[in-house]
């Protein structure tokens, strides 16, 4: 490879962008800021991240016009969010782990009412035992709840994952409320470089919110009304199918920021599935890890790729049933737990998003760094020969494998 | 991957056309003495040169006084490991103490790599140790710098001073242009006795030689 090429990683943009150094949550802090928000509101104590104080900061030092509404716990902090965003106001919050959990019942909610939220998580572990540090307890946490969850890979995904949520959400064929994940202190606390597009551009991307129904006193209308067994059943189904027609528009919006920025942006990303025999699934700032893996063992002649996801919900079925076809073996990393269920939460997602297909690859579930433990290139590299292993066999030993463990 | 060699410039290495870059660098120290700091503006300075960087603070509880590390991984192409070092070219130990615990500092140090203390004179056991792994060893009296300019131990940007000098990774102009953009907020007192206090050490370090 030569140097050239090298430096001109990133494609020529058609906007005006600056290379700066930014950590995770400093970056996703920025694209707030640019997004212009009108109103934040969050809980300033662990464990939230810094995300928040430099929003509060910018509000205070008058760079950035906002209401900032420091609340007393999570659950307020998410319900005043929902409030503003039927008000009409373009909303940012975020939070971690507990913080999360106590948002819970307010998740379902802002989803329901079809808020235009945008919230990110600063993956941490749920207690006991206290902890902070990475798992993606927080992030599986909202599955089921009905937002659309990007995962953010780096720095740069992050600070860009932000500015699209707020596209997204906002876009009449969408309104639902969004989360950017991002892994707590390896990409939260960590500063690497990235490209923030410059203000003035900012806005050709993301104009102001044109809300739907906003509440008004002069005009009262009813959100969240009692209703019961004549027509709650209909109303989740008319839900759940918007949720569901809302994937061809991120994907539209996805191709709209790439050609913006030149940085391109898909539901998953691929490494080596051309002619991959075994393969690792993953999410977040462990993807690089993993590739990083694969690369090496490539040169070596090994078979082997990666898949990430960006999108994680809606759960892009049909990206995964192209991208698995022709894999042998597939290993489904978790950095999570799931008691008693046949796997951790991807594996589950993976293997009922393959169920039906006639060619499918053996799938098993590994789990990984929780509470912050490093997954160490060796780690990825074990996982690897485990899926060649099984590929070769022809059936998985152990479903359920843990690495980085102590015995 | 290149081994750091002292003293060869990134310009060099360039000439060479040897794209891959990989330094990682290690940072030691107590809590409260800047330690991560350290290895953010090392992290920004490689930024301004057109480098792809990875800084982690290893966060634990926030002790002052406890030992701290921070991470720095600098390379010509995106980073895509988010793991640990575990084999640093470059140990920076910032905090006067800590050079006694050998195994400590010295752990994972690559054959070859570089050790740079805060110290008058560097403890006999890791020159012992360093020597068994041809690691140079580069040291400064950060102490004396620091009381002299802030009047207070402040070792952190000394030390960086003294890690530009032994390495050569990024350019001192881009170092101060990182306080600059880190101190902004502080004052100009601020930004002006760190740039002096990283050049004094810059001119100040030197290696060892038995």
């Amino acid at each position: 490879m030569s140097c050239k090429s090298n430096r001109n990683g990133e494609r020529r943009m058609s906007v005006k962008s600056r290379r700066i150094g930014l950590n995770g949550d400093t970056a996703v802090a920025y694209a707030a800021k640019q997004a212009n928000v009108d109103v934040i509101s969050a809980y300033p104590i662990t464990p939230q991240t810094i995300m928040v104080e430099k929003l509060a900061e910018y509000v205070n030092n008058g760079e950035l016009d906002a209401v900032f509404i420091p609340v007393e716990s999570e659950h307020t902090a998410l319900s005043a969010a929902v409030g503003a965003s039927l008000a009409g106001a373009r909303v940012f919050t975020a939070t971690a782990s507990q913080g999360l959990a106590l948002m819970y019942e307010i998740l379902w909610i802002a989803a329901g009412l079809r808020t235009t939220v945008v919230m990110a998580l600063g993956n941490r572990a749920f207690s006991p035992n206290i902890n902070i540090h990475c798992s993606h307890d927080d992030l599986y946490a909202v599955r089921d709840t009905g937002w659309i969850e990007l995962i953010a890979e780096n720095v740069q995904e992050a600070y860009d994952l932000t500015l699209q949520a707020f596209k997204i959400s906002e876009d009449k064929k969408v309104l639902f409320p969004s989360t950017i994940s991002l892994d707590g202190f390896i990409l939260t606390h960590s500063l690497e470089a990235l490209y923030v597009i410059d203000d003035a551009y900012v806005e050709n991307f993301l104009p102001p919110k044109d809300p739907v129904y906003p509440i008004d006193p002069n005009n009262p209308i009813t959100y969240g009304p009692l209703d019961l067994q004549d027509y709650y059943i209909e109303h989740k189904k008319l839900q759940d199918y918007h949720f569901e027609n809302s994937y061809p528009r991120i994907l539209e919006i996805f191709q709209e920021y790439s050609e913006f920025t030149g940085r391109t942006y898909k539901p998953i990303k691929t490494y080596g599935l051309d002619d991959a025999e075994v393969a690792i699934m993953i999410l977040g700032s462990s993807a690089g890890t993993a590739r990083f893996v694969a690369k090496k063992l490539r040169e070596k002649g090994q078979k082997v790729g990666v898949i990430s996801l960006t999108l994680y919900r809606p759960f892009p079925v049909d990206k995964i049933k192209e991208a698995t076809k022709g894999l042998k073996a597939l290993a489904i990393m978790d950095r999570s737990l799931s008691f008693g269920s046949p796997g951790a939460q991807l594996y589950m997602d993976v293997a009922s998003a393959l169920v039906n297909e006639r060619e499918k690859p053996l799938l098993f579930n590994v789990i990984y760094g929780l509470g912050g433990r490093d997954l160490t290139p060796d780690q990825v590299e074990y996982v690897f020969k485990k899926a060649q292993e099984y590929a070769k066999e022809g059936e998985v030993k152990e479903l359920k494998l843990w690495v980085g463990v102590r015995e | 991957m290149i081994k750091l060699i002292s003293n060869i410039t990134y310009l060099h290495l360039k000439k060479i056309e040897r794209c891959r870059l990989l330094i990682e660098v290690r940072w030691h120290g107590r809590g409260g003495q800047g330690v991560v700091t350290s290895s953010e503006l090392l992290a920004l300075a490689a930024i301004y040169e057109g480098k792809y960087v990875y800084h982690a603070p290893e966060f634990g509880p926030e002790r002052r006084g406890a030992p701290v590390r921070a991470y720095t991984r600098i390379d010509n192409e995106p980073i895509e490991q988010h793991f640990g070092i575990y084999e640093p070219d470059i140990v920076v130990v910032i905090d006067p103490t800590l050079q006694t615990e050998v195994d400590y500092i010295l752990s994972g140090l690559k054959k070859n790599g570089m050790l740079i203390l805060n110290a008058d004179e560097p403890y006999e056991k890791v020159i012992e140790k360093a020597k068994m792994n041809d690691i140079r060893v580069w040291y400064v009296n950060a102490y004396d710098i620091a009381m002299d300019i802030f009047g207070r131990p402040f070792y952190n940007t000394p030390m960086l001073g003294a890690l530009v000098k032994a390495s050569n990774i990024v350019n001192l102009e881009s170092v101060n242009r990182a306080i600059e953009e880190k101190f902004k907020g502080r004052g100009k007192e601020i930004i002006q006795k760190n740039i002096q206090a990283v050049e004094l050490a810059n001119k100040e370090v030197k290696q060892y030689e038995s």
